[in-house]
């Protein structure tokens, strides 16, 4: 049982501060992904949560314990870094065995769990080889090994899939979210990567300039962002956004167009790309460039001066230069205060 | 570019080499076994006769025995406390080279300076109160103290060449190796003799190979603190070519002392050998 408790953490480097006092609490057992940009404090704050870096103020609590005053190897956690640390100068048996070593676990123990966990990772045929021998891909598995022999509470995560190609970070993916289910251990994954954050994930926490924005299933970041920055980070492409202005009625003037909005003073309309469709009443949009991409067709355009996304069904003929009108889907029309960037609900 | 270009550049160096390296080391090797223009033993079996002989090879094996070891840790000690600073890296380095900008020879003298009868040792020693009239340190009475003393000028001297090959080679370790031991449950001490050290194997062959090549070359230092009480190796050699005019001996003494160096420098390759595949 490892909930992880995070409280008040802030962490400055001279006059630099990476963090903000951040609260998190993640679940026992809880895939969570600290999502954001580079700069925005994720790395920081696994970090803090390893032991690797003493936060300027604050609590960590792991499994009912304060660890915040703990060095790594008493918190009962593993990681897999970001350019994975495979030990050189060990074989692929002894890296995945270095931390049971290090335990003083009895060689039997030691022979079974680097076997079973290289099975699972499908590495044994590699265990007599050195890291130099390896390839990118193969030593991700090696590190992924050997943070799951130790058989942790928590296993943190440091963008580990960021320096493979395209194609095996599909890969390695899928086969990640199975093997750590199976593991039963809580997992703290960091990644700039939005795609990798929403497949992986019970809940994502978007991280922006040392604050988390957002932390909350991915379908819930994805469909309602707390704050402006989300929707501005998270689908690809991104929110569109459109200034609003409050007319006579109660009702709000986008891009010549009539809505029906938030009571609020002010606010911002935002729509996904996706919950666009051409229709004979909408925004009137000036097309700018045409990307059919298979399933559907990307549409750049202009929508009162502003740039604006549409992702369309692919079948038809808009053209570039033409001027089209889409209509939002009413109920996924999202709003936001335009002084705080904070969604209005 | 053409293929021969590289090697044609390379021509001149090896060139030199040949001519003032090669050629002369074969004279010294024939020197050392020939005598009056026939090829004979005698040259060995003269130096192994003489009654320094062993003494001076004994002298030189021990101090390097002594000397090395407590310069690879001293420099690995120094390495790991400057590879932990934040400022002042560059000048803390640049102090501790200071002693290598001297010939070996001012070493000695510098030492010389402090044991002599009217040196600074005695002078303190007497200031305190602890003597009451000046004492000889380096008399033939007491060898071990001029051993002590060569020990001293020689680590003083050149354990600043071990700490900076190996501060660089410790800058060439990535720091996430350190980390991950540290999270894999490594203690500090752990990280150091399972980590840092195995991947500092190059730059410990590096280090270990030119400080014992060195070690085995002791004869400034020794001359200036001990004339010839303390024999080494290469002082015999010198005695042999300069004030007894046999060449051929000091020839074989120049082998002697190059036999010494070659299989020291293969023990430390073996033992520190990296296995291709294990390079970072």
């Amino acid at each position: 049982m490892a909930e992880i408790v995070i409280k008040g953490v802030a962490k400055s480097f001279g006059a630099f501060t990476a963090l903000h006092s951040v609260d998190l609490t993640i679940a026992d057992q809880e895939f969570m992904v600290l999502l954001g940009a580079s700069g925005c404090g994720k790395t920081t704050l696994l970090r803090i949560i390893a032991g690797l870096e003493t936060p300027s103020q604050g609590e960590v609590w792991i499994g009912g314990r304060r660890v915040d005053h703990l060095p790594p190897r008493a918190r009962g956690i593993a990681m897999v870094f970001q350019n994975y640390a495979v030990f050189p100068h060990l074989t692929v048996f002894e890296n995945i065995a270095f931390g049971l070593r290090m335990a003083k676990l009895p060689q039997a123990d030691v022979t079974r769990r680097v076997m079973r966990t290289a099975e699972l990772m499908h590495i044994e045929q590699l265990l007599k080889r050195y890291s130099g021998e390896l390839s990118g891909g193969q030593r991700q598995r090696v590190a992924v090994a050997r943070a799951l022999a130790m058989e942790p509470d928590v296993i943190l995560m440091d963008e580990p899939l960021s320096n493979l190609d395209a194609l095996l970070r599909l890969e390695m993916r899928a086969e990640l979210k199975g093997v750590l289910a199976e593991s039963k251990t809580t997992t703290i994954y960091v990644t700039h990567d939005q795609v990798e954050a929403m497949s992986l994930a019970d809940r994502i926490s978007v991280m922006n300039g040392g604050y988390i924005v957002q932390a909350d299933r991915p379908t819930e970041v994805y469909r309602n962002p707390a704050a402006r920055f989300v929707g501005s980070f998270i689908g690809n492409p991104p929110m569109n956004f459109l200034p609003a202005r409050k007319g006579n009625n109660g009702r709000w003037h986008v891009a010549g167009q009539d809505f029906d909005g938030p009571k609020a003073q002010a606010a911002e309309f935002a729509i996904r790309p996706e919950d666009l469709h051409p229709a004979p009443i909408g925004l009137r949009a000036e097309v700018r460039v045409v990307e059919p991409l298979g399933p559907h067709t990307l549409v750049t355009a202009q929508v009162a001066g502003q740039p604006f996304r549409a992702i369309l069904e692919s079948d038809n003929q808009i053209k570039p230069g033409e001027e089209i009108t889409l209509a939002p889907i009413p109920d996924r029309i999202r709003w936001f205060d335009p002084e705080t960037h904070k969604a209005i609900t | 570019m053409p293929r021969a270009l590289p090697y044609l550049l390379l021509m001149p160096a090896s060139l030199f080499l040949l001519v003032f390296f090669f050629y002369p080391f074969g004279l010294v090797m024939v020197e050392s076994m020939t005598r009056g223009g026939e090829w004979t033993t005698e040259n060995f079996t003269r130096m192994t006769g003489h009654w320094k002989f062993s003494t001076a090879f004994w002298n030189t094996v021990w101090l390097a025995a002594i000397v090395v070891p407590v310069q690879l840790i001293m420099a690995l000690t120094m390495a790991s406390v400057v590879q932990k600073l934040q400022t002042g890296r560059s000048s803390l380095l640049y102090i501790f080279a200071i002693p290598l900008g001297i010939s070996d020879l001012a070493a000695g003298l510098i030492w010389l300076a402090i044991f002599e009868q009217s040196g600074f040792l005695n002078s303190i020693l007497h200031a305190f109160g602890i003597i009451d009239r000046p004492q000889l340190f380096l008399g033939y009475q007491s060898l071990w103290v001029i051993f002590l003393a060569v020990c001293l000028a020689e680590i003083w001297r050149a354990t600043a060449i071990m700490m900076v090959i190996i501060v660089a080679g410790m800058g060439l370790i990535p720091k996430e190796y350190n980390e991950a031991a540290e999270v894999f449950g490594a203690t500090r001490w752990q990280r150091f003799t399972r980590v840092t050290l195995p991947l500092l194997r190059p730059s410990l062959q590096t280090a270990l190979i030119l400080r014992i090549l060195m070690a085995f070359e002791v004869f400034a230092v020794v001359v200036a603190l001990g004339g010839t009480t303390l024999p080494v190796l290469m002082g015999e050699t010198f005695q042999w070519q300069f004030q007894l005019q046999d060449r051929g001996v000091a020839a074989a003494y120049a082998m002697v002392i190059l036999g010494l160096s070659v299989a020291f420098s293969l023990v430390v390759l073996r033992l520190l050998h990296v296995p291709k595949g294990a390079r970072v």
